[in-house]
């Protein structure tokens, strides 16, 4: 949102009739567009803004975002600050760090706008949309080699409390690389509902890792106002769209934690005693969050992109949880943690099995990666799973139930996990990833590769012991 | 007809809008709503009061604001020139919507659905003085190298020809006929979306719907006219197995409706299709194709409309005597979109929220498909024409949980059900059609078809492998307890083979150029020769040769390896590995006797 024009005289309004939670409700619904963004003038002098949602000729509902606290009804006078909520775009943002709503609070100088723009954004038209195919070499061997990430994606990450979702972004913000490629790059980090020593966290590695001066940061904590919450993906989306798609930078947009935000969306929903969704959450919940993941992405003759890392919680590790769910089936994959290989010192603690990555297959193969790469990545992602079900069965009937071959695929599984997945916080290039997987398979007898091409398991195929791996 | 009705808005919420001083609108009718013009569907009539849904984004508009009614229902354009185009949810070509407003979508725009420029080479197949009545053939014109669009007598007209534009080149919106009650035709008429087209009646259908996927071609086929579903959760594969089939099936026209989903997606589909060449004609895919689009953050009133933009579509070449499959991807957008506006207009919700008339609404869609005989006049010159349409409707059920109301809904008007399995996605297994959960009510329908044009023994090898897969099931039980061990070897020669239809036949690579696509002949034959392995193995076992001494023989991976076989040519190999096999089996015989 735009700094507050000094004193702009507007007509006011004193006709707030009721205030419930976050919301309050005028009694005149005509005056206003609805998306609109008002001035609330307390008694006191404070001002507070608010978002019009909804309007109909005998009442107004609006959104406040720095909370109902203290506002009266008689009192509070109400006026029209900007017909819908902006964002100024200039490339200055860069560096710069603002609050949820895009009002600077580094205490440096206001953005002299650019541009002004909607946060609400519109959606790219399906046919200007150009196919994501630049391979992004995050360093993060169970990203590279089996959920390859692509420039214009949008990945999620899906994490439990306690787990290290934040320091595996900050390991592919500070570690991603496009192959031959020097361009420009900005991360536009949004925090929801932080914590202090969260957000501390990101911005100190950002400094550290010397990207201080290519981050645009958007930043809600816990402890600020929740319904400025939904404002922060959107303005930090608005100025990734005008960086990418009118300055040509390549953006990579940090959103974390979407948790947070769909619980305030929830709680607005519940205000304005909307019928409840599965588990309370508005039914609107998919169209409002892809609204948001829908803003990544390449756009024909255009030379920046906006790729998306959003990162959530998930309620009690539940995957079929309302916020993963419908993450999952608006976003182009999800990287998903697991805690028992957490517990086990596994970094990052990758559960590849509910792993995906949708658009892989335009950013792996010949002239990209290896020819070979998605067959390779099946052998190992099948033997994996089947390794992992051997290790559920040895559970029950022992280790010398266990016929022959099975012993190879537990072999597999446990090394799999050991050194594919925890390679700790070292940056693995694609070709160590290729190497390991084809050591791993050697694991295993040579006609169990059948998910490769026989040329292929030739060329590269070697018996391999358990030794080899210490 | 009086002139248009005005109101006023007086209430805005979200994708629903409420206009006072509408008297005399009626439902499902179009309104304009506001100065931008935004389109919207009456939903609900209260006095003089009507209630919409909007299919553009609402914010920043005032109460007040004009609202104007233009007494038609939604309505799609139907004529030559569809085909290759690709449309949002009503009917707005996306190319044209580039073109006025850029690579973002703004709104209040309108759009020609059709090219009225372009002219066709028009053949007339009618004579002045011949009587014709709806859906008769007027004349044709080649809509692409490979398909005559033939144009009809709209629904409810008929009469004598009283004069018919003579052989030439013509665009859409000249006078082609005209009838002796003085009615012109020209090539393209309208058609209200909601309504089905008419049709004489519906045929018993008896020719499958081949997919070119193994798993659903062989264990759960559906027929040319049938419906299927695909529920799965998210990552389980609906849309690859969508655009497969969308690329190999052997219908005439393609309609794909990506309604409520990824932009992406759709960028790939654009991307892909035009590059690839229909397996019936050689000519580009794009040319039997229809795409309409509604990605997820488009307006969600649209995507009600795009599914029926997209049905209607469909039906209209059908009556022209085509074989057409649509693919919904996915309907429970479209539901979840019927669940907001339900909420909007504060009605009494079913279950999980879903409108109490989901399940009503869900199968008058699935209804709508079928085989055909088309309207015609039928004589001693001219014979009946049939015409099919199939449905295939993904599914997206919250938690991956098939008992959601969605689900249950269309499990109960469709024909197919291809239950997608996140566990068999999660070890890459794909298509992830679980065998278990999925079934047809098609198959038997079409043991005929398939006894006359199928490779040899196609039912009898399909049983031995459902069985087989059964067996596995029960099997897999036991060992869960006592592991695989204390299993015999006959038993554990089944547990093997199944391993193997699992890894060879039911799974299928999207992205391999020789087994993306699985003929009849392949898939008849991949199935025989495991089928063949497993009957000899299983005598070698009789005989007393060591289980692990035939799993360990190269040419269990000869068979394994048919798979990477392309279609063409696929047999020769096949009877190559076929006879290895017999050859190794009674080797290994002969050597423990």
């Amino acid at each position: 949102m735009s700094e507050p024009e000094s004193d702009l005289l507007q007509k006011e309004y004193w006709d707030l009739k009721y205030i419930t939670g976050p919301l309050v409700f005028l009694s005149n619904g005509g005056r206003f567009p609805t998306g609109a963004i008002l001035d609330l003038t307390l008694e006191n002098g404070q001002v507070r803004q608010g978002q019009v949602l909804e309007a109909t000729t005998t009442h107004a509902v609006v959104q406040i975002l720095q909370g109902t606290q203290g506002i009266d009804i008689k009192g509070t006078a109400v006026s029209l600050r900007d017909e819908a909520a902006k964002m100024a775009c200039s490339v200055d943002v860069i560096g710069r760090r603002f609050n949820g709503t895009g009002i600077p609070i580094d205490g440096l100088a206001p953005i002299v706008a650019d541009e002004e723009r909607e946060i609400g954004g519109s959606a790219i038209n399906p046919v200007s949309r150009d196919k994501p195919n630049d391979f992004i070499e995050t360093g993060v061997s169970a990203i590279d080699g089996f959920n390859t990430l692509v420039r214009g994606q949008k990945l999620p990450v899906f994490s439990g409390s306690g787990l290290p979702a934040n320091e595996l972004a900050n390991m592919i913000v500070q570690q991603s690389r496009v192959r031959g490629d020097d361009e420009e790059f900005v991360v536009i980090f949004a925090s929801m509902g932080l914590t202090a020593r969260e957000a501390d966290y990101f911005l100190r590695s950002f400094e550290e890792g010397g990207q201080g001066s290519r981050v645009v940061a958007f930043m809600n904590k816990a402890d600020d106002p929740a319904i400025e919450r939904l404002f922060a993906p959107r303005c930090a989306l608005t100025v990734a769209e005008y960086l990418a798609f009118e300055k040509g930078y390549q953006v990579l947009v940090v959103l974390t934690d979407m948790t947070s935000y769909c619980e305030t969306l929830r709680q607005i929903s519940s205000a304005r005693e909307e019928i409840p969704g599965r588990r309370g959450y508005p039914g609107y919940m998919y169209t409002d969050l892809s609204t948001i993941y829908e803003r990544a992405g390449r756009i024909v003759g255009k030379k920046g992109s906006i790729t998306q890392i959003p990162i959530l919680t998930m309620p009690d590790d539940d995957i079929t949880h309302p916020i993963p769910d419908l993450t999952g089936y608006i976003t182009e994959g999800q990287i998903v943690l697991g805690r028992g290989l957490h517990r086990q010192g596994v970094f990052p603690p990758v559960d590849i099995l509910p792993c995906l990555s949708r658009l892989m297959n335009n950013g792996i193969g010949k002239g990209r990666t290896q020819p070979w790469h998605r067959e390779w990545a099946n052998q190992l992602y099948a033997s994996y799973a089947r390794g992992r079900d051997v290790r559920k069965l040895m559970a029950i009937v022992g280790e010398d139930a266990l016929t022959e071959i099975d012993k190879n695929y537990l072999r597999f599984a446990i090394n799999f996990e050991k050194f594919m997945v925890g390679q700790g916080e070292r940056r693995r290039d694609i070709d160590g990833t290729f190497e390991l997987g084809w050591k791993l398979m050697g694991l295993l007898p040579r006609q169990e590769l059948t998910r490769i091409k026989r040329e292929t398991v030739e060329q590269f195929y070697k018996e391999t012991t358990n030794a080899d791996f210490h | 007809m009086q002139g248009p009705i005005i109101g006023k808005l007086s209430r805005i919420s979200g994708p629903m809008i409420a206009a006072d001083g509408m008297l005399g609108v009626g439902m499902g009718e179009i309104v304009r709503v506001g100065k931008m013009g935004l389109m919207g569907e009456v939903i609900r009539i209260d006095g003089e009061t009507v209630y919409a849904q909007v299919y553009e984004d609402t914010s920043g508009m005032y109460l007040g604001e004009p609202v104007e009614s233009l007494g038609t229902p939604l309505s799609v354009e139907l004529g030559p020139g569809l085909l290759g185009m690709t449309y949002d949810g009503i009917q707005r070509p996306l190319i044209t919507l580039q073109k006025s407003s850029g690579d973002f979508i703004a709104r209040g725009l309108t759009a020609e659905p059709l090219d009225y420029v372009r002219k066709w080479a028009w053949t007339p197949t009618v004579k002045v003085g011949d009587s014709v009545t709806t859906g008769d053939f007027l004349g044709n014109v080649p809509e692409t190298e490979f398909l005559k669009h033939y144009v009809m007598v709209p629904p409810n007209i008929s009469g004598k020809i009283a004069s018919i534009a003579g052989t030439g080149e013509y665009n859409i919106h000249e006078t082609i006929a005209t009838l002796d009650n003085g009615t012109q035709l020209t090539m393209t008429h309208k058609w209200p979306v909601k309504r089905p087209r008419p049709f004489r009646r519906k045929l018993p259908a008896v020719t499958p719907f081949i997919t070119g996927q193994r798993v659903l071609d062989m264990l759960f086929p559906v027929v040319l006219g049938g419906s299927a579903i695909v529920p799965g959760g998210f990552g389980a594969g609906k849309t690859v197995v969508e655009q497969q089939i969308s690329k190999f099936c052997n219908a005439d026209i393609i309609v794909y409706v990506g309604c409520g989903e990824r932009g992406n997606e759709m960028a790939d589909v654009l991307d892909e299709f035009p590059h690839l060449t229909d397996p019936k004609t050689g000519g580009p895919l794009m040319n039997r194709t229809i795409l309409v689009v509604n990605t997820s953050n488009m307006p969600v009133a649209a995507r009600e409309a795009s599914v029926y933009t997209g049905i209607t579509l469909a039906e209209y070449y059908r009556d022209q005597g085509y074989d057409v499959a649509m693919m919904a991807d996915s309907t429970s957008r479209w539901a979840e979109a019927l669940r907001e506006i339900s909420s909007r207009l504060e009605e009494m919700p079913g279950e999980e929220g879903y409108p109490t008339y989901l399940s009503a609404r869900l199968a008058d869609f699935y209804e709508r498909t079928g085989r055909i005989e088309c309207l015609s006049t039928v004589n001693d010159t001219q014979a009946m024409r049939h015409g099919s349409l199939t449905l295939v409707g993904a599914v997206s059920p919250a938690g991956g949980d098939f008992s959601e109301p969605v689900t249950q809904n269309s499990m109960r008007v469709s024909g197919g059900f291809w239950a997608l399995d996140a566990k068999l996605a999660y070890s890459r297994h794909y298509p992830s059609v679980n065998w278990n959960q999925s079934y047809s009510l098609y198959f038997k329908e079409l043991q005929p078809w398939f006894r006359e044009n199928a490779p040899k023994g196609w039912p009898e090898r399909r049983q031995q492998a459902v069985d087989l897969l059964q067996k596995d099931t029960e099997l897999q039980e036991i060992v869960q307890l006592v592991g695989p061990d204390a299993l015999q070897d006959q038993e554990r020669l089944i547990l093997e083979i199944s391993r193997m239809i699992k890894e060879v036949f039911l799974q299928q690579n999207a992205y391999s150029d020789d087994d993306a696509y699985s003929s009849l002949e392949k898939t008849g034959g991949l199935l025989e020769a495991l089928m063949i392995f497993y009957e000899e193995s299983q005598q070698a076992v009789q005989k007393g040769v060591h289980l692990t001494t035939i799993l360990r023989h190269p040419s269990r991976e000869e068979v394994a390896r048919l798979r990477e076989i392309n279609s063409n040519g696929f047999m020769t190999k096949q009877k190559v590995v076929v006879d290895q096999v017999k050859a190794a089996m009674q080797g290994l015989i002969a050597a423990a006797v």
